[in-house]
């Protein structure tokens, strides 16, 4: 899932100065799930900017609402009424989520309410972890379920390096050393010999190197119109 | 420079119902005085307690807030004094961020033998919250008043 966290409140009440009436939007899906911008998240966040607002001596109206997804087009257009209300929207949201109502709505001011961190998911109760840095050319079948480029800082595919230390990671000894951790799964796996194969260079074009990726299913399009 | 005012301070006390509003019950019984701006909600447990209320009180004109629980370990639903302990924790660093001060909303726990401490821990926070003067909402309500907005 997408992981985020909220602005600090400071940060946001410079970035409301000089609005009057904002609408805060949350959404339902990966930040309500990670805590962030979910609908109890956007109560008390507009709670808040209110309340210091009113210590400052101004008056901001900040409402709040949510929507299920706010990456999709068709969740976001029912909000094409109410958005006309107010001079800002302040979304809580990922960073897909503002820019979605950016786009559908370009003549409104549309601020980010949180900073989108990585991809991941809660290791324990109130903990998330990086998982994932969507490379486009998953090896989890090679490496047993661990991700070398996401937990590996080195994003090493024949590790582990000199630098291990008692199982630790030699940038972070409060990081477990991931391909330490590999090796551990792959032979209870009884798949160390896989390991023993060479991995060749990683060929990183299908990540975020080769540049803005778009993925396109014909399958899924809709069909264009015939003309008859 | 603001003149003096008649406001009445209003300090919202959230208490469970099996230990701090009883205690709170007893002190009454026993005819131990607290201030009267002391404004007790009972609820089943401290845990229950959510920020929101928290927020909403100092929004709707509070000058401060009590949470009374049991002591730990006692807790009639086992842990929700303590999840309170925390969640009040945190909202006392969201109050200083917003400007109204983290010694407004304070935590005690005490049993419901304990009426006598009731009485004086709510005298106690009612006194500091009388120090620290009226919620700085309240000074800009009455300053609004003063000048005729």
């Amino acid at each position: 899932m997408i992981v985020a966290k909220q602005k600090e409140l400071a940060k946001l009440k410079k970035m409301l100065h000089g609005h009057r009436k904002v609408l805060a939007v949350g959404c339902g899906t990966c930040v309500t799930v990670c805590f962030a911008g979910g609908k109890k998240e956007v109560e008390v966040l507009a709670t808040s900017l209110r309340l210091a607002s009113r210590v400052d001596g101004e008056a901001l109206e900040v409402d709040e609402t949510i929507v299920q997804r706010q990456c999709e087009d068709e969740y976001v257009a029912s909000l094409e009424e109410r958005i006309q209300d107010y001079d800002a929207i302040l979304s809580l949201g990922c960073g897909i989520g503002v820019q979605t109502l950016a786009d559908r709505y370009p003549d409104k001011r549309i601020l980010p309410g949180l900073d989108t961190t990585f991809m991941g998911r809660p290791s324990e109760q109130g903990v998330w972890e990086e998982r994932c840095q969507a490379c486009g050319n998953c090896v989890l079948d090679r490496t047993g379920g661990i991700c070398p480029v996401t937990r590996c800082p080195k994003q090493l595919f024949n590790g582990p390096c000199g630098g291990v230390r008692d199982g630790k990671c030699e940038v972070d000894s409060s990081m477990p050393c991931a391909w330490c951790l590999i090796w551990e799964r792959m032979g209870r796996l009884g798949l160390m010999e896989q390991l023993m194969e060479l991995e060749p260079p990683k060929n990183w074009s299908t990540s975020r190197d080769g540049g803005v990726r778009r993925i396109v299913r014909e399958d899924l399009r809709l069909p264009e119109d015939d003309g008859a | 420079m603001l003149k003096e005012c008649s406001h009445q301070l209003e300090v919202v006390a959230f208490c469970c119902r099996h230990c701090a509003y009883a205690a709170a019950d007893l002190a009454g019984g026993a005819r131990l005085s607290y201030p009267t701006a002391l404004k007790i909600v009972e609820l089943p447990c401290t845990g229950r307690v959510d920020v929101l209320h928290i927020l909403h009180a100092f929004e709707d004109g509070a000058d401060g807030v009590l949470i009374a629980g049991c002591l730990p370990g006692t807790c009639h639903y086992l842990k929700g004094n303590l999840h309170a302990r925390q969640r009040v924790n945190h909202i006392r660093g969201l109050l200083e961020e917003i400007g109204l001060g983290s010694e407004r909303l304070r935590m005690v726990n005490i049993s419901a033998a304990m009426g006598a401490r009731f009485s004086e821990l709510a005298t106690e926070l009612v006194e500091t919250i009388e120090a620290l003067g009226p919620s700085p909402l309240a000074r800009i309500s009455h300053q609004d008043t003063q000048n005729g907005i």
